[in-house]
């Protein structure tokens, strides 16, 4: 029964990954990216760095992934430009719009995490000469990565979520492929059931990757 | 660029939003209070039913939860008696997006119980307080202010996810964008119009939130 479509959702599975995985690499970097930024003291950096976490944080990812990829079509030197051949692929669009959600939401974690570095520890850092740059990079942000590492791996979860919201820009993910399925058989609650026990493996596997990351990033004298 | 007759139907999209995000509130707020009810009472039954139900709804994505309710529902129901039943898109919405509030509300509640000292109870007994008594004078008015930074920021995200409501065809605020966008050829425009208004909502009863949250703690800050 479900072995005959099993091929159509081990696609949707694959894209749903490729989504997910895509999301959290670009989304890192990105979110890294967005709080070493904040750290200059540039006035404007620093606000324009804001407004962009202020505007994604307060709308719906909906929104953003319409806005990229019904709405950049709208503006022609969009349109005219050689980036038109990326901006039409509806993966390429909802990679984009899902880096940039959960980039803005992880580089407020990373800044809590930041913050909750004890303060005693960094002006050690300056105490012996450490510049502020190589404070950051040796001491602030592993000691930040193991602070933040609950609240991320509930953000990765949020990502995996939030990838069905690709199945509207026409992409065949899980979600995509249950609907798909749905309209060929008319079994709607059999091929929900599916995805959600999908969505829960999923779930599953992610959270115990968490804890086996958290498990081994303690450090030897906190064990 | 100009907004042609849409601003109006923008308008009373916010307005289906801001209601749908209010009902579903209304009903997240009572499933989180049976949630957290059924966690307090010594119930191994009951509390493996509220950690799946929990489990299940953390899990799935909230378009998932939205179609399964509305579709699936009508697929059961109409199953159930023999002939087709439809169910609104707007009551649909409510119990999808209800549910979800209530399952991460229950936690907010749980801990907000958890953290009213015990003594306070035990000395509401002592002077004869009923269990009644003691659940709306002494632990609601406790819980409710340890509980609204949590809910707030669970209403900020109910929000947000009212408008994939818009793809069961309710006409929200983002259905009513996508008309706008469809007719006018004018997509960019008019999401970003619709992307401004959530933040106009989202930013405004942030504000009215830190005032009730402020409020809730006023007595602390004397």
């Amino acid at each position: 029964m479900i072995l005959a479509y099993l091929p159509q959702l081990l696609s949707g599975l694959s894209i749903t990954l490729i989504l997910l995985f895509s999301a959290i690499g670009a989304g890192l970097v990105l979110a890294l990216s967005l709080v070493v930024c904040d750290y200059s003291d540039h006035f404007l950096v620093k606000k324009l760095i804001a407004s962009l976490i202020f505007f994604i944080r307060g709308t719906p990812l909906l929104v953003q992934i319409f806005l990229i990829y019904y709405g950049l079509g709208q503006l022609t030197w969009v349109r005219s430009s050689f980036l038109w051949f990326f901006l039409r692929e509806p993966m390429v669009c909802a990679i984009i719009a899902l880096s940039i959600n959960t980039a803005c939401y992880t580089a407020v974690i990373i800044k809590g995490a930041i913050a909750s570095v004890p303060r005693n520890e960094i002006d050690a850092c300056y105490a012996i000469g450490m510049s502020k740059w190589l404070t950051l990079r040796r001491i602030v942000l592993p000691r930040a990565f193991r602070i933040m590492l609950p609240a991320y791996s509930n953000e990765v979860l949020m990502i995996l979520k939030s990838t069905s919201l690709a199945s509207t820009i026409t992409l065949l993910e899980i979600m995509g492929v249950t609907q798909q399925l749905i309209a060929e058989t008319y079994d709607t609650v059999k091929f929900y059931l599916i995805a959600a026990v999908i969505y829960l493996l999923l779930n599953m596997v992610i959270t115990s990757i968490f804890m086996m990351l958290r498990k081994n990033l303690v450090l030897p004298n906190n064990a | 660029m100009s907004i042609h007759g849409f601003f109006f139907q923008l308008f009373l999209g916010s307005i289906v939003t801001i209601k749908l995000a209010l009902s579903g509130t209304m009903l997240g707020l009572i499933i989180g209070l049976i949630g957290a009810l059924c966690e307090s009472i010594r119930n191994i039954f009951l509390r493996y039913c509220l950690s799946g139900f929990i489990f299940i709804i953390r899990g799935l994505p909230e378009l998932l939860v939205l179609f399964f309710i509305y579709f699936g529902m009508t697929a059961i129901l109409s199953d159930l008696f023999n002939h087709y039943i439809d169910i609104n898109s707007f009551f649909a919405g409510t119990i999808a997006l209800g549910c979800i509030f209530g399952a991460y509300a229950s936690q907010v509640f749980r801990g907000a119980f958890l953290a009213i000292d015990r003594g306070q109870i035990d000395a509401a007994l002592a002077i004869g307080f009923t269990s009644y008594q003691i659940f709306t004078r002494i632990q609601l008015p406790q819980a409710w202010r340890h509980a609204l930074p949590g809910l707030s920021n669970l209403w900020l995200t109910l929000l947000k996810d009212t408008s994939i409501v818009s793809l069961i065809g309710l006409s929200d605020l983002m259905g009513e964008a996508k008309i706008a966008a469809s007719t006018t050829h004018q997509a960019f425009t008019y999401y970003l119009i619709a992307a401004c208004i959530y933040l106009l909502i989202t930013s405004v009863s942030q504000k009215v939130l830190d005032i009730f949250i402020l409020k809730a703690n006023r007595y602390l800050h004397a």
